[in-house]
């Protein structure tokens, strides 16, 4: 595409292979130590069973696996599934108007509006996630709006001479968030728009705007133009938008930790207790590797359909 | 070219639409509104519940924060672990982004998918594994070491997760090099490690800062990673946020907490600043 990548022509490592040795294997053998024996630790971990306090014998058992398919794993796998699920979905239906604002703003104010969406990514999400439990408390923020909304709501019923059938109730009943779903997923989507934003914002940015141009001088409407030629051409965008915020959602633990008080654990806070308090860690190592299973195999499946997509692409010229 | 020149024709002109400006403006402040509460109810007047009602003004609890101990020991660590891992994590960064970019090498696929791989997967599962492997290896550092090395575990932690952001942030950098700079110095005579020290570098330079710079507040904020890494007696600021969330509420945590978002933005800022040099050049 850009002229310049074609013309470089990388080098073989054979050609100077002490220099490739000096820039390879630092990265290469910190990765290896660091992160790939950890792993293949825990993978051993998973087919092992406690013995005494710390001791952890490798036996070759399946039965950490096994328990995987304990009904309270499972209702756990379930909820966690679901409550990323529907996150991800707010993040995505929220966050394509915003790329969309971005990426047809003037340049001018393009950096700026991306800044406002990028900040509190850059935020620590510990803070973050404390700042939102002073708004969901039951005397929090947004339940003096909700409070406000309700006052306001009344009044406007008084004044129509519904008042004495308190439509909206006798008092305002402060809504739980803090230990319910709903505050866990609220928290979810809070942290993670941003990471939805910026794919969707890309794709919407590298997109060429003659196809829409097209479409609406064939006499399409704005609607039709947007579900039949924005939306394809933007999916792209869309699905690593979905990729890239439902995998940490669905592995988060400082969220439903904070957010859900130990009523709505995710798979990750389960993973914790195994290893901090619960000392289990064997099933723990099994927990933990069968969320990087799922998350692999999302990975496959996006980089399949992007593959897919890129080969379309070329089809069409 | 030229179309890029053309103002878009207003059918299609989305940032005018009033409905969209509105779940733009309703999106930010759903991601500004609890910082900024955070923020105002730092200065707030009320020991207990230091969160529900409005008592005055005050900046008393910045003072506490400040003579917490354990909280400003917490933060040295943390401001410790973020500048020693990111030296490191940029290092190796860069040389990952040099291989990738550089050389053609058999299952080079692979290699860059190992490197994004601890990008990719589940915090959690990343500090699981290193908590079990430090255990088992009994890689416990000592109690009496030295103020940095006793952080020793978590940097090593921290350098894993940040440096394969590092060596993304660089490798973009280095696309946009001319290889013919390189070329031309080594028919000029240059050895190999002077090409690197005196064409490469500088180029990369602008990268190496940005590298540094997200690196620094990856480190800075991690949480889950480091929870599984820290001992009981190397707390990081994050850890100590926590547990004081966690076991008693008091002001001094928005206090504090309105003390690291500064710093964040400062390094936003600098990243920014670092960012606006590069892009001039498309």
């Amino acid at each position: 595409m850009r002229p310049f990548l074609a013309g470089r022509v990388m080098e073989s490592y054979r050609k100077n292979f002490r220099a490739f040795l000096a820039f390879f294997t630092p990265p290469f053998v910190w990765l290896v130590l660091f992160f790939f024996v950890p792993l293949g630790i825990i993978w051993l971990y998973s087919f092992g069973e406690t013995e005494g306090l710390t001791k952890i014998r490798l036996t070759w058992t399946l039965e950490n696996y096994k328990r995987l398919l304990e009904p309270e794993i499972i209702s756990l796998f379930w909820r966690s599934v679901w409550l990323s699920v529907i996150s991800t979905a707010v993040c995505i239906v929220v966050s394509y108007p915003i790329a969309m604002v971005i990426a047809t703003a003037k340049p001018k104010w393009k950096p700026w509006l991306l800044l406002v969406i990028i900040l509190p990514f850059w935020t620590n999400l510990l803070i973050r996630t404390y700042a939102l439990l002073n708004i969901l408390g039951t005397r929090g923020r947004l339940n003096d709006l909700l409070h406000w909304l309700w006052s306001a709501g009344d009044r406007a019923l008084s004044l129509i001479g519904l008042g004495d059938y308190h439509l909206l109730g006798e008092r305002f009943m402060p809504v739980k968030f803090l230990g319910e779903p709903v505050g866990v997923m609220i928290g979810l989507v809070y942290v993670y728009l941003p990471f939805a934003v910026l794919p969707i914002y890309a794709s919407l940015e590298r997109l060429d705007r003659s196809y829409l141009e097209a479409s609406l001088d064939l006499g399409a409407s704005q609607w039709r133009t947007f579900r039949q030629i924005l939306l394809p051409l933007s999916s792209g965008g869309i699905n690593t938008a979905t990729v890239i915020t439902f995998i940490p959602m669905l592995g988060s633990f400082l969220i439903p930790d904070l957010l859900g008080r130990g009523q709505v654990d995710m798979i990750a806070n389960v993973i914790e207790r195994q290893f901090k308090s619960g000392n289990d860690w064997p099933f723990g190592s099994a927990l933990s590797l069968f969320l990087l299973y799922i998350t692999f195999i999302l990975l496959a499946l996006q980089s399949f359909h992007a593959m897919r997509q890129r080969k379309r692409e070329e089809a069409r010229g | 070219m030229a179309r890029e020149k053309r103002e878009p024709a207003g059918p299609f002109d989305y940032s005018r639409k009033l409905s969209l400006r509105l779940v733009f403006f309703l999106g930010s402040i759903f991601l500004y509104a609890p910082i900024v509460v955070l923020v105002i109810f730092s200065f707030n007047n009320s020991r207990r519940g230091g969160n529900v009602i409005w008592k005055g003004f005050t900046t008393k609890y910045y003072e506490k924060a400040f003579h917490n101990d354990a909280l400003m020991e917490a933060f040295i660590n943390s401001l410790a672990i973020a500048f020693i891992s990111t030296l490191i994590a940029v290092i190796l960064g860069a040389l990952t982004a040099v291989v990738l970019w550089r050389f053609r090498f058999p299952l080079k696929p692979v290699f860059e998918g190992m490197v994004s791989l601890p990008i990719v997967i589940p915090e959690i599962c990343m500090g699981v594994s290193l908590a079990v492997f430090f255990s088992s290896f009994g890689l416990y550092v000592p109690r009496d070491m030295p103020f940095p090395l006793n952080l020793t575990n978590i940097i090593i932690a921290h350098i894993t997760f940040s440096f394969p952001f590092a060596a993304m942030v660089i490798r973009t950098r280095l696309n946009s090099f001319n290889r013919e700079m390189e070329e031309a110095a080594k028919d000029l005579g240059a050895t190999e490690f002077q090409v690197f020290r005196d064409i490469l570098l500088p180029h990369m330079k602008p990268g190496l800062v940005a590298g540094a710079l997200l690196a620094f507040t990856l480190s800075l904020d991690d949480f889950v990673i480091t929870f599984f890494t820290s001992g009981p007696n190397t707390v990081t600021f994050p850890i100590k946020v926590y547990s004081m969330v966690r076991f008693s509420v008091t002001p001094e945590i928005n206090a504090a907490s309105t003390i690291l978002i500064l710093i964040t933005l400062l390094v936003t800022f600098l990243a920014m600043r670092f960012q606006s040099f590069e892009e001039p050049r498309q």
